[in-house]
Formats: C-alpha cells, structure tokens, sequence
C-alpha cells in the first residue's frame, strides 16, 4: 500500500500495481486519501490502547520487555534496539523525558511527514506508550518548520486526544528549523534546550541528560507508530513479517523513474523487484539506485534485481536502509552532475563546528566539481579517498562520514562516468533537469 | 587502566600546540586540525599528553580514562 | 627570621631620599614594559605566529609567563609605595580607585589598571573553571588596562619629564600601537565597524596623549595640578617639577 503525500519534490498518485504482501500493510493499513485519520477511525482500525500498557509499573516494563522481544530497531536510520534505549533512559537520573523526531531532514526521504499527515495517532499513541513505559510524563514531537500540514495536522490529533480516557503524557508540539544535521539527536536536544540546532559533543549523551538536563528518548516517529501496535497485538505477531535479525514492517521512500514512487511499508528482506512491482515498475532504466539517503551508499543498476530490503543483504554492497530511503537515478541523467551537486549541497549543510567537516567537505565538493567539469589534476580519485578518510570520524557528528560515503560510493559505481568527465569534461546529459532531490529553498547551516 | 586522547571537534580551533607536545601520538592535517592516535597512551607518553591538555587554548584535547563501552 | 626583614627595612627606610620612593619608580617602569611585552606576545599569540625555534606553545608559555612576571613586579610597585612614608598612599589606594588622597585621579587610574589585570590574570589562573566564553570575554580587559596603565604612570610618575622615561613611554606606545594594528589588521573580516572602532579608539588615545602631554605632566606645577596634597609641595613656585617633591623628602 501507498501512502498519499503533499511535497514540493514528488506528488504521486495513489497506488494501483499488484496487491500487497500478506500481513501488510500495518501502519498503513486504511490510510487515508485525503486528510488524517481521525482518532475514532483509528480506533477502528487498529483497536483501542490496551489497559495494562496505560497505567501500571509492571504494565510499563511489560511494554518493553515485548518491545524487547519484538526486536525493533530504531527506524531513524540507526536501527539502535529500542527496548535497549528505553531502559537506558529509563534508568537515568532525573524524570525522563521523550522526543519525537519527525524533523526528517533527509530531502529523500518521507515516511515521518505521511506518517503525520495520515496517521498522526499512530505516532501520538507511541509517544504516550514510550514515554508511560520509561516513567515520563512529556513527549515533544519536533516537526520540521517547512511541513506546514504535517504541523496542522499533528496539532489536532493531538487536539482530539484530550477526549482519551485515563490520563496520558502530555504531547507538546514544536517546530525545528530546517537543516540536515539540525535533526541529529544532539542537534534536536540543543534547540530544545535554547542553543542552536547543531550537534553537541558528547558526553553528556542526550540519554543521560538531554532535554532540560534530563534523561532523553530521542526516537524517530516511525518507530513509535511501531510500538503502538506492537503494545496491541504482541511481539510474535511483530515477528510474523521481516527477519529473525531484523523484524517486522518498514516504511520506504522510493523515489525516481517510477509510475508511482512514493511511501511504501514492507516487510524487511522483501526483494527490490517486489516494491518497484507495488511502485508500478520503473519508467526508465535505471543506473543505480542510492540506499539509506544522501549519507547513504549507491549500488549499481545491474545489482538490483538480486536484492532484498534488509541490512543484511545489502551490507555486501556496502549499503544499509538507513532511515528506508530508496532513490533510482535513471540511465538519462548524469551521475556525475548529480552527484557532485548533492555533495555540495552536503558540504554547505555542515553545522560548521568542526574544522575537518568544513575545510573537508567542501575540499571534496571541488573536486568532484573539477571532475566533473574536466578540469582536475592527476590523481583526483586519489584525492577524493584522501579526503574522505580525513573526514570520517573527525566530526562531533557522522554528517562527514555520510557525505564521504556517499561521495566515495559515487566515484566507485559510476567510476567510467567520472573518467570519461575527468577527460572531457561536461557531457550532454549534465545539462537535464536534476533527477536528484534537494530542498527548494535550504537556509545556510551557517556562515563558514 | 589506561589513558587515551580524544578532542572536542567543536572546540578544537586547529592552534596546533597538542601536536608540538606530542608529535608521538598527535599530527596535523593539511587545515591544521589535529589527527589523533587513539590506541592507549604508554605510561612514558601520559604525562606529556597531560601537558598539551594543558596547553591547549581551548581545552579541546583530552586524556581520558577508559570508559566501560555502553 | 623576622629581625633580619626588619633590619632589612629600617636599612631601606633610612637611605633616604627613601629606597622605597626609587623602588617603586623603578618597579612601576618595568611593569610598565613588561606589561607592553605582555600585549605585545599576546598579539603574537593569537596571530599564531610561529617558527621552528619559536613552536606556539613557547609563545603561548612565554605571553602567560611575562604578565606574571609583570604581575610580580606590578606587586612590588604597589607594595613599595604603600610602604614609602612620603606619598600617603595605602593598600586600599591600590585597589579602589579614586579613593586616595595623593594625587586621586592619577594614581586612581593605576588601581583600575591594576583592577582589570587581575581580573584578566585570576581568569586565566582558572580558565578551566570559568570556561572559554567568560575568559575570554574578560581578556578583552587587557586592552583597556595597558592605557590606563600609561596615563597612571605619566600622571603620577616622578620621572616624565627625564628623557630616559619618556623614551620608555614612548618605545612602549609605539609597541602597542603596532601591535594593535596587526590585531585589527586580522580580526572581524566581516565588522568593518569593529574594526573602524578600534582603530579609532587607539588613534585617538594616542592624539589625545600627545595634546594633552605638553600642558599636562610634562607642563607647569603639574605636581600641584595632578592633585599633590599641598603640605607635601614645595612652597616656591619656581619649584614646580617633580625634583621638588625631592628635595623635601627627609
């Protein structure tokens, strides 16, 4: 199933390709074409919140022992255990406090802006879960300031949840300045706190005392529609869909030459083919295709049809999920074009903190720039390992290790691209429209 | 128990005192930003990273104790 | 142990025109240019000049040792005139500003100046605890402590109008206002305004100091003018230089 979206980027129709896999869609399941679902449709659907989970001690720590046995993992692109993470908070010192990252800062990706635009009680019902579960009384859903409707929307669920019995954590909304790095844990708990929206060195991890210099659960909004369900229906049914190592359901953007792209939900190890069969098939050959976002890693075209969604089948290709972002880039663009101007993009996204994320990034972003224009010195691939190993972990964050990532895994796949620019400079293609996805408007991260 | 450097990125303004202190662990890239060797410090080493803890203008180098791996 | 230091004291008082009233003068000059030494190195320091036989950390050692040295002998200046019967000046004097009775202004200037380096200097003692921001925003200080500094030393100094002094005043000023060129020279691409203001902050500070030295200190009966309690002036007014005061010591 697919999920209606509201962007500037993509606006896909509904899904019309072959019917869903048995046991999908979860999340998805009865969302909306238009507007949210609203508490009582949600009701509906998925049940009302169990008692025990609600109220008690042993009811909460019962919430995490099944999150526990349901191995879910943090669908931020971390895929950090979440039971792990909420007794970690949980044990800290001070009231806990939960936050829920729906900021998605990642321009590929869309899951956590339709989660709240259709089914915003699925990540209010986890939220309050989460945060009974862990003994806080608060969670702050942190919304990018540039999603409008995901922020309306979000704001009257959260409004029509004052009818729901018993009394629940209380849900505060807040809006986060757009940026990539500004919605990394540290970066989120910063803002929160008053200071800037950019990473903070650690210690103190935000676990120990984020937000108000109290124990934070940062989780992405993804994952706690997860645990409102998991709480309903128990962790073998979890178990049912995905892998022994990774279970469960996933939500994907998968974005590019496609009939349909779009928000999908699948089941960890799904092939490839799979979903791009649901996304209608592709409308192009396609080059590559970028898994886990711009931090993310490319595989080669001719590599996609044996592959599957999980971790561990895309590991040998060097790539993981990351926060389920799927982007092809078709045979008519030029890879090299794009990915050059992505990295630029990522090099002027630096929170510009750390001297090697700033002279680094932006030493590889000319680069390639050179590369691709035909004008580079002798030895530039060698100079884009270099500095990619200059960057990586040098950083108060991992946004240089992305993009370095990123970067490195261009250069290799689309390596007779980039000899053939480094000779002769621009090609026909490098004039196309850009196939790659970027903010329309990003405001500078900072003044270097 | 066993020492080992690290440096606050943020607060690190690339001055390059740690690396004249401690060229043994201790070189700097082409920006001046330090690059760090992060096996533990030998015993003989300790006192000389301390010193160019000390000196650094902005307190970005560190020696800390092994911490126990979440 | 304690008859010696006295020994030693009652010898200092007695070799009148008192050691102490030398001492002090002495000790104020080279505060002085260590002081200038002190802001000189500092420059240097954030510039982050360096060579092979000066690596940064020598320069980084060497600005923090020389405005303890500075610091050291400033604590003897002071110590010393207290100390010297001729002057009424006490510890108090040295501290608060303005408080005094000999000369109040002049030598007022000389406890502020004193009252910004040890603020300056008691931070950087305990750069850890304040942390980076507050230290450095006091450190600023040290810029408006060196002229204050200057203007105590010609307002209440004894020796102005020698040239060997003034030489020093003049070498000193020169260094600063070099040093401060280069400072401003590299900061705040971006704040012309900043920038403008330091400049002209310095420039006319030095204008100033020039206009003002000939009829100032350097002019007639300034002893009597910079606020010299009357019974320790000389009765002639054909007496009006600094070597009066002199004459009238025991």
């Amino acid at each position: 199933m697919s999920a209606n979206m509201s962007t500037t980027e993509m606006e896909p129709p509904m899904s019309t390709g072959p019917a869903p896999a048995a046991g999908l869609p979860r999340l998805l399941e009865g969302v909306p074409a238009q507007g949210a679902m609203g508490l009582q449709a949600h009701i509906d659907i998925h049940g009302a919140l169990p008692e025990a989970s609600r109220r008690d001690r042993r009811g909460a720590a019962a919430l995490i022992d099944q999150i526990e046995q349901a191995g879910l993992g943090g669908r931020g692109g971390a895929n950090f255990p979440m039971a792990k993470k909420m007794r970690t908070v949980a044990a800290g010192r001070g009231k806990p406090i939960v936050v829920v990252n729906a900021t998605e800062g990642e321009p590929a990706s869309l899951k956590d802006r339709t989660l709240l635009e259709t089914l915003p009680h699925l990540v209010l019902d986890g939220a309050g879960l989460a945060a009974r579960a862990i003994g806080a009384e608060e969670a702050i859903l942190c919304v990018c300031e540039s999603a409008g409707v995901a922020l309306e929307r979000a704001a009257s669920a959260i409004g029509e949840r004052t009818r729901l019995p018993g009394r629940w954590p209380r849900v505060v909304l807040s809006s986060a300045p757009q940026g990539y790095v500004a919605g990394h844990e540290s970066a989120l708990v910063s803002h929160l706190n008053g200071g800037a929206p950019k990473p903070t060195f650690a210690p103190p991890m935000p676990f120990e005392r984020g937000v108000r210099r109290r124990p934070t659960l940062v989780n992405n909004a993804e994952t706690l529609a997860h645990v409102a369900l998991i709480a309903r229906n128990g962790p073998r049914w979890f178990r049912e869909l995905g892998l022994t190592d990774q279970p469960g359901s996933t939500l994907v953007t998968l974005s590019g030459p496609l009939s349909y792209p779009g928000v999908y939900e699948v089941e960890y190890g799904a092939s490839l083919s799979s979903l791009l069969d649901a996304a209608g098939g592709t409308t192009s050959r396609v080059r590559a295709a970028l898994f886990g976002g711009y931090a993310g890693t490319w595989v080669d075209g001719r590599a996609l049809p044996s592959l599957a969604l999980s971790n561990a089948h895309l590991g040998p290709h060097g790539a993981t999920l990351g926060a389920g972002v799927v982007l092809l880039l078709s045979e008519d663009a030029c890879p090299v074009a794009e990915t050059t101007r992505v990295t630029r993009w990522l090099a002027g996204q630096s929170a510009g903190q750390c001297g090697p994320c700033v002279h680094g990034l932006d030493a590889l972003a000319t680069t390639l720039e050179q590369v691709c224009a035909g004008a580079a010195a002798k030895g530039a691939g060698k100079r884009v390992e270099q500095l990619a190993a200059l960057v990586s972990r040098r950083g108060a964050c991992s946004h240089p290790d992305g993009t370095a990532r990123f970067a490195m895994s261009a250069v290799d796949v689309f390596s007779e691209e980039f000899a053939d620019h480094a000779h002769h400079g621009a090609c026909d293609a490098c004039a196309r429209p850009s196939e790659l996805p970027l903010p329309a408007r990003t405001p500078a991260a900072t003044a270097v | 128990m066993s020492e080992r450097l690290r440096v606050n990125p943020i607060a690190c303004e690339a001055h390059g005192m740690c690396a004249e202190l401690l060229p043994e662990r201790i070189t700097l890239d082409e920006w001046g930003y330090p690059i760090l060797d992060e096996r533990p410090l030998p015993p003989d080493l300790v006192s000389h990273a301390q010193r160019a803890a000390q000196a650094c203008p902005t307190f970005a180098l560190l020696v800390e104790r092994e911490r126990a791996r979440r | 142990m304690s008859a010696i230091v006295a020994a030693a004291g009652a010898i200092v008082a007695a070799a009148g025109p008192s050691a102490y009233w030398y001492l002090t003068r002495s000790s104020g000059a080279v505060a002085l240019v260590l002081l200038t030494l002190a802001l000189v190195l500092g420059v240097v320091d954030v510039r982050r000049w360096s060579t092979e036989k000066w690596p940064r950390f020598v320069v980084d050692s060497l600005h923090r040792n020389v405005s303890l040295l500075a610091l050291a002998f400033l604590g003897l200046h002071i110590l010393t005139a207290v100390l010297d019967s001729f002057a009424p000046i006490s510890l108090v004097d040295a501290v608060i500003p303005f408080t005094g009775s000999y000369r109040p202004l002049w030598l007022g200037l000389g406890a502020l100046s004193f009252d910004l380096m040890l603020a300056v200097i008691l931070t950087s003692l305990l750069r850890r605890q304040v942390g980076h921001a507050t230290w450095r925003a006091i450190h600023w200080l040290a810029y408006a402590s060196w002229p204050i500094a200057l203007l105590h030393g010609l307002g209440t100094g004894s020796d102005v109008k020698s040239t060997w002094m003034m030489a020093i005043c003049v070498a000193c000023l020169l260094a600063v206002i070099a040093a401060v060129l280069v400072r401003v020279a590299a900061g705040w691409p971006e704040q012309l305004a900043r920038r403008g203001a330091a400049l002209g902050g310095a420039g006319i500070f030095t204008l100033g100091l020039v206009l003002w030295l000939p009829s100032g200190p350097l002019g007639k009966e300034w002893a009597r003018r910079s606020g010299t309690p009357s019974t320790l002036l000389p009765h002639s007014t054909s007496h009006s230089s600094s070597s009066g005061e002199a004459s009238r010591r025991r």
